[in-house]
């Protein structure tokens, strides 16, 4: 199908696999920051709202860089992965899901917090007078009204991950098979004299995922929104 | 006998509270002028406010007591509320509405008891239905089946007519008379409005300005008339 090389196979379900990861992994964070951010009172939040959305306005190169040394083999939290866990991030393809993840993050949290915020506090109230714990509470009256925003939080940072490009090959470089995404892929084909026929066909297999994803999220969110507006 | 007391102090900016009462069987209402503070007593008797100092107890269980920094959470008090605007879970139908206190607390299923609810608010009709879409009066009828229906060792109620055109009270207080007679749920009934009280009520607690002014029957409403009519 579209003539993709398998080479180029591998770098698209690398693409989805790496950003499926991403956002995954990513999102009990994003709902716990967001809802942190959008509840609590607490010295040091504007240091922890900052650092939320630092990597959306540093550099790409920057975050990478900061990953490498952070959670490189020689880094200390990389250093203490490798030693206690066994679990390698530099140069493969779970360190470019870990930089996705940290790409996508100010994207997730910000809907998810505004979702929150938006919530009316006092049906949580209610909830509780009707014998609901907070956990209850937040499991049947505030995840599910925050959903549309929690689902929007979740494709925007699967589409910025699919997309992610310097912070990764900065991290993890590009090597194919392993850490050669569908962007690598492209840069790496644009590099040779004849790799504009493969170059546009991983363009058009991005178009393309971009595509379905944003259509199934407007298809979820409406989904979880039309529950408010009756049957 | 007495069911509820109350006795607490609440500092709010410059106003204060300091209410001290009794509510036995039937319906109690708390009756005074908008800002008389009856919204933050019933507020406290939940559990949603904390007083600064005092004790609430109901049937010998104690709420609440500051000296012995006691404090219940809401979810563990078993006091249905039904609120003036009532706060329906606009995600949920309004059979789910109904079952949500049921289904916190891990209860069986008992079909008679959401059947005779369903029956004596006459919500039938709605139960598939979503809270978006209900009238004031029909909202109101389904906050207070979910409140019944988690089973409630007493039953809040502030200002649950206050909201509703005249034509839509005529339609919820028939149902609250019903409930007074035909159930033992003890009722704490906020208003400050004496035609409805004098409808409803078996005791007066009469409230100005964060103080109870008085405790007595139904004579209580006459005398008031004059300074909150309708």
């Amino acid at each position: 199908m579209f003539g993709l090389s398998p080479a180029e196979w591998t770098a698209v379900e690398l693409s989805l696999r790496i950003a499926m990861v991403a956002t995954a992994v990513a999102l009990p964070f994003g709902v716990a920051v967001g809802w942190v951010l959008a509840r609590k009172e607490f010295w040091g939040k504007a240091l922890l709202d900052g650092i939320v959305y630092l990597p959306l306005v540093l550099p790409p190169v920057v975050t990478g860089y900061l990953l490498l040394i952070s959670f490189g083999r020689r880094g200390p939290i990389g250093a203490f992965l490798a030693d206690y866990f066994g679990i390698v991030l530099s140069f493969r393809w779970t360190g470019a899901a870990l930089s996705c993840g940290v790409m996508g993050f100010p994207l997730m949290v910000r809907p998810i917090r505004l979702a929150l915020e938006a919530i009316d506090r006092r049906l949580e109230e209610a909830g509780g007078t009707l014998g609901a714990s907070p956990a209850l509470v937040f499991l049947t009256i505030t995840f599910p009204l925050a959903l549309p925003g929690i689902i929007a939080g979740a494709v925007l940072c699967f589409a910025r991950a699919l997309g992610e490009f310097g912070a990764t090959i900065t991290f993890v470089s590009n090597i194919p098979g392993e850490t050669q995404t569908i962007s690598a892929a492209i840069y790496s084909l644009l590099q040779v004299p004849d790799g504009d026929a493969a170059a546009g066909r991983l363009v058009i297999i991005a178009i393309i995922i971009a595509l379905a994803a944003l259509i199934a999220s407007e298809w979820f969110a409406r989904r979880a929104g039309m529950r408010f507006q009756g049957e | 006998m007495i069911v509820l007391d109350v006795d607490v102090e609440k500092k709010l900016g410059t106003f204060s509270v300091a209410a001290r009462f009794q509510a036995s069987a039937g319906v109690t209402a708390l009756f005074g002028p908008s800002g008389a503070g009856k919204t933050t007593i019933v507020n406290m008797i939940a559990g949603l406010v904390t007083p600064d100092t005092g004790a609430i107890a109901l049937d010998k269980t104690v709420m609440f007591d500051a000296a012995a920094k006691i404090n219940l959470p809401p979810y563990r008090r078993g006091i249905g509320y039904v609120f003036q605007e009532g706060r329906l879970f606009p995600h949920l139908s309004v059979r789910q509405n109904l079952d949500y206190g049921r289904r916190m607390s891990g209860r069986p299923r008992d079909a008679d008891e959401f059947a005779r609810i369903v029956t004596l608010l006459d919500i039938g009709q709605l139960l598939d239905r979503r809270p978006r879409l209900l009238s004031g009066g029909e909202r109101q009828r389904i906050a207070i089946g979910r409140a019944l229906l988690m089973r409630p060792r007493l039953l809040l109620l502030d200002e649950p007519l206050a909201s509703l055109d005249a034509g839509h009270k005529r339609e919820i207080l028939p149902h609250l008379i019903r409930l007074r007679d035909d159930s033992n749920v003890p009722m704490v009934y906020v208003s400050h409005t004496a035609a409805e009280l004098r409808q409803i009520a078996t005791k007066v607690v009469r409230l100005e300005a964060g103080r109870v002014t008085a405790v007595g029957d139904l004579d209580l409403l006459k005398s008031a008339d004059a300074y909150w009519p309708e």
